[in-house]
C-alpha cells in the first residue's frame, strides 16, 4: 500500500500488487520457489488427510471383520473375551473407565493449570516466571511409563490414607467409598492424568495470557481495578476460549494415555459404584493389555475399541471446535 | 581467556584420556571372557553346521533362557548370529506365520487353525511344536509371621476366586496346623494382561481343582473379584509391597523379590515346594499329544507322583517341519540342538527355568535333527 502511490516511474501500480495477490491464491505462483512452495505445503495438507482417512479406513475394516463375529452385544457387554472361539466382548466398561477417569483428571488439573499460568504471566516476577515456565514444561518431556512407575510405586502407596479419610466423611455417597485393596483405582488414573496434562493446558493457556490486549488491562488498572480485578475483567474473558482449547488438548492426552494405566490399574471387567476401588479399565489400557498374547480376532477386536476411540477423540475434539468459534465472538478477542 | 581456554582444552584432554581408556579397558575384559567361556566349554557341546541369521520372536516368558542361549551359542558359533525377540507368544506366530521369523517361542501349542495356516508357510510341510523351555509357576504369598504355608488346589481356587477371604479360614488353617495365621484379608493379585502364566495357572485349577473353579483356562483372566497389575514383575512387586498379598509368578520373580513360595498339596505323601527340580518331574508325568513330529506336551495337572510340582509352563519353539528356509535350515538346527542338549537345558537352572526330562529332551534333540 504504501510503495503504489512512491513509486510512480514503475509499471501501472494499480496492475501488479493485486496481480500478486490473485496468483497466490489462484495457485498459478511465477516464480519457481513460490510453486515449490506451495506444492509443498499442499502436499503435507493433503498427506495429513489421507493417513487421516487410511487410519479410520484400517480401523472399520477390521473392526468390521471383529464385530461379525462377537456373540455378545458390543455396546453392553461386560466381559473382554475376544481370543475364545466363542468371542464375546462389549466395549461399557472401558468406555466408562476411559471418560470417568479422564473427567477426574480435567477437574483436578484445569483448575490447577489455570492458576498456574496466571501466576506465570501476571504474578510471578519475572525472575521466578522463566524458570517456572521451563520446569512446567519439563513436565511434558517426562515419558508416560515413568509416570506409571512413579504413580504405581510412590503415589499409590501413599494414597491409602486419602482414600481412607475421603471413605470416613464421604463414604455414604458410594462414590468415594472405599473398602481395602490396594489404591489402584480410576481416581488414582485421575489424579496420575492430572499431572500427566499439567504441563500441556499450563502453556497453552499462558500462551494465551500472554496475550491479553495491553490496553484493555491497562484500561482497567486506570478505572482503579485490583490486579484480581483485572484479570476476572480482561485476562479471563479474553482467555476463555483459549483455556477451553488448552482443556480438550490435555483431555485428548488423558483419554489416549496407555503405559501410565496399565502400569497403575488393577483391572476388571465390571464397573464399580466407588471410584476409589480397584476395579474397571480404559480402552487404550485394554489394547496394551492384551495386543502381546492376542490371536488374529482378539487383535481385530482390539483394533474396535481403537476405532471407539477414535470416534470418542474425534467427538470431543468436534465439541472444544464449535465450543471455542462461538465463544470467540463474545470474548472480544478479535476487537 | 587464555587461560580459561588452556584448561578446558586440558580438561578435554583428560576426558578423552579416560574414555579412551576406558574403552581399552573394556575391549580387553570382553576379549578375556569370550575366551575364558570357549576354554570352559566342551566344543562337542555346541555344532556349528551352517552361517547366517536365524530371526525369531514370540514369548517374552522364555526371553531370559533364549538370551543366555544365544550368548552362549554366539560366543561359539561365530558365524551364526541369533535374533530373538520377546514381543509376546500371539504376536510370536504371527511373524511365523507370515514367514518373517524362522521359529517362534509360544507359551501354548499352535490351535489347530493355525497348524492349518502354516503349511502356506512350510510348503511341503506344516508348524510343529518342540517343547523347549519349562518352568515352574510359584504362588507366592505376603503375610507377615507366616513363613512357610501348604494349601492345595481346591484352596487355591477358592482363594483366586474370592470365596476364601480371610487369612486364618477355617480351610487354610487345616492345611497349616502348626502357622499362626492371622485375621487378616486376602488380597489376591492376577495378571491384567493376557498372558500365558494366567493360561498355565488357570489350566492347573480347572484340572486339579475342577468344582472350586468353574472357569474356562484362558489367556485373560476369568476369577471373580480380586486384584489385578500389570505383567509378572507388577504382581511380584505388589507381593512384595502389600501384607495380606497372594499371587502367581513364574519362580525366578519369587527369588528375585525375597517373596515366599506356597508349598502343594498334591495328594502326595509330602507337600511339595515349587523348585526347578520338582517342575522338571511333573513335566515328566506330562504326555505327548503331538502327532507325528509335532511333541506337544499335555501336562499331568493333576498328578499325585511323589515331589512332582504340577503348577509348571511348558513353552515351545514353533518350526517348520518340512519346507524349513534353505538358507538358514542348518544354523537353525545347529542353534535349536544346543538348546535341547544336555549343556543347553542344564545351564538354564540358574535362570528359575526347568530344564526337560531327559526323555522329552531326547524326542526334542532327534526331531531336530530331522528338520528339513
Amino acid at each position: 500500500m504504501d510503495i503504489t502511490p512512491t513509486s510512480p516511474t514503475s509499471p501501472p501500480p494499480e496492475k501488479q500488487p493485486p496481480l500478486a495477490v490473485d496468483k497466490v491464491s489462484s495457485g498459478k505462483a511465477t516464480r519457481p520457489g513460490d510453486r515449490i512452495f506451495l506444492g509443498l505445503s499442499r502436499g503435507s495438507g493433503i498427506t495429513l488427510l489421507v493417513v487421516m482417512a487410511a487410519i479410520a479406513l484400517f480401523l472399520t475394516v477390521r473392526a468390521a471383520s471383529a464385530l461379525s463375529k462377537n456373540e455378545g452385544n458390543f455396546l453392553t457387554t461386560f466381559e473382554w473375551n475376544a481370543d475364545s472361539a466363542e468371542p464375546s466382548f462389549g466395549i461399557a466398561v472401558l468406555l466408562f473407565g476411559t471418560v470417568v477417569s479422564a473427567i477426574i483428571a480435567m477437574i483436578i488439573a484445569v483448575p490447577v493449570a489455570v492458576g498456574i499460568a496466571l501466576f506465570i504471566s501476571h504474578y510471578a516476577p519475572r525472575a521466578i516466571a522463566a524458570p517456572l515456565g521451563y520446569v512446567i514444561d519439563l513436565l511434558a518431556a517426562v515419558p508416560s511409563i515413568v509416570y506409571g512407575l512413579w504413580g504405581a510405586l510412590f503415589l499409590v502407596p501413599h494414597l491409602e490414607g486419602l482414600y481412607k479419610w475421603f471413605d470416613d466423611y464421604f463414604g455414604w455417597t458410594g462414590i468415594l467409598a472405599y473398602n481395602d485393596g490396594t489404591p489402584r483405582s480410576l481416581f488414582t488414573i485421575g489424579i496420575l492424568l492430572a499431572i500427566m496434562i499439567l504441563p500441556i493446558v499450563t502453556s497453552v493457556s499462558r500462551e494465551v495470557f500472554l496475550q491479553s490486549p495491553k490496553m484493555h488491562e491497562e484500561a482497567a488498572l486506570a478505572l482503579g481495578a485490583t490486579r484480581w480485578e483485572v484479570i476476572r475483567m480482561s485476562v479471563l474473558p479474553f482467555g476463555r476460549s483459549g483455556i477451553i482449547s488448552a482443556s480438550m488438548l490435555g483431555l485428548g492426552r488423558a483419554l489416549g494415555e496407555t503405559m501410565a494405566v496399565a502400569t497403575v490399574l488393577s483391572t476388571s471387567f465390571d464397573i464399580q459404584t466407588s471410584l476409589l476401588d480397584g476395579g474397571g479399565g480404559t480402552i487404550a489400557q485394554n489394547i496394551a493389555s492384551g495386543f502381546k498374547e492376542a490371536s488374529d480376532d482378539g487383535r481385530d477386536a482390539l483394533i474396535a475399541s481403537g476405532l471407539v476411540l477414535f470416534l470418542l477423540t474425534l467427538v470431543v475434539n468436534g465439541a472444544a471446535r464449535l465450543i471455542v468459534a462461538r465463544r470467540k465472538e463474545y470474548s472480544g478477542a478479535n476487537a | 581467556m587464555k587461560l580459561q581456554r588452556k584448561n578446558r582444552l586440558r580438561a578435554i584432554a583428560a576426558g578423552a584420556l579416560a574414555v579412551s581408556g576406558a574403552l581399552v579397558l573394556t575391549a580387553c575384559g570382553s576379549d578375556d571372557n569370550s575366551g575364558g567361556d570357549g576354554d570352559k566349554k566342551t566344543n562337542g557341546a555346541i555344532k556349528c553346521d551352517g552361517k547366517g541369521k536365524i530371526l525369531a520372536s514370540g514369548s517374552s516368558a522364555q526371553r531370559d533362557a533364549m538370551d543366555l542361549w544365544v550368548k552362549d551359542f554366539g560366543n561359539e558359533c561365530k558365524d551364526i548370529s541369533v535374533n530373538y525377540k520377546g514381543t509376546g507368544s500371539g504376536a510370536g506366530i504371527q511373524e511365523f506365520l507370515q514367514g518373517k521369523t524362522q521359529f517362534a517361542g509360544s507359551d501354548s501349542a499352535l490351535k489347530p487353525e493355525e497348524v492349518t495356516a502354516s503349511k502356506k508357510v512350510c510348503k511341503t510341510g506344516q508348524g510343529i511344536n518342540l517343547p523347549m523351555v519349562g518352568g515352574p509357576i510359584a504362588i507366592s504369598f505376603n503375610v507377615s509371621g507366616v513363613d512357610k504355608l501348604t494349601l492345595d488346589a481346591e484352596t487355591v481356587a477358592k482363594i483366586f476366586d474370592s470365596k476364601i477371604t480371610k487369612w486364618n479360614d477355617k480351610a487354610i488353617q487345616k492345611l497349616n496346623p502348626d502357622a499362626k495365621l492371622p485375621d487378616l484379608k486376602i488380597q489376591a493379585f492376577h495378571r491384567s494382561d493376557d498372558s500365558g502364566t494366567t493360561d498355565n495357572f488357570t489350566k492347573y485349577l480347572k484340572a486339579a481343582a475342577p468344582s472350586a473353579w468353574p472357569y474356562e483356562p484362558a489367556k485373560a483372566w476369568a476369577g471373580k473379584g480380586g486384584q489385578s497389575a500389570d505383567g509378572s514383575s507388577g504382581v511380584a512387586a505388589q507381593v512384595k509391597q502389600v501384607n495380606g498379598a497372594i499371587s502367581y509368578f513364574e519362580l525366578s520373580y519369587a527369588a528375585s523379590n525375597g517373596t515366599k513360595t506356597v508349598d502343594l498339596d498334591t495328594g502326595a505323601d509330602a507337600p511339595i515346594p515349587a523348585t526347578v527340580e520338582n517342575a522338571s518331574k511333573a513335566i515328566a508325568e506330562a504326555k505327548v499329544v503331538g502327532t507325528g513330529k509335532d511333541l506337544a506336551l499335555k501336562l499331568a495337572y493333576d498328578t499325585k507322583a511323589p515331589g512332582a510340582y504340577p503348577i509348571t509352563l511348558v513353552t515351545y519353539e514353533i518350526a517348520c517341519d518340512k519346507g524349513n528356509d534353505a538358507g538358514s535350515l542348518a544354523a537353525l538346527k545347529s542353534f535349536l540342538g544346543y538348546t535341547a542338549s544336555e549343556a543347553g537345558q542344564g545351564s538354564l537352572k540358574e535362570l528359575g527355568f526347568a530344564p526337560l526330562p531327559p526323555e522329552v529332551a531326547t524326542k526334542v534333540r532327534d526331531t531336530v535333527t530331522t528338520l528339513s
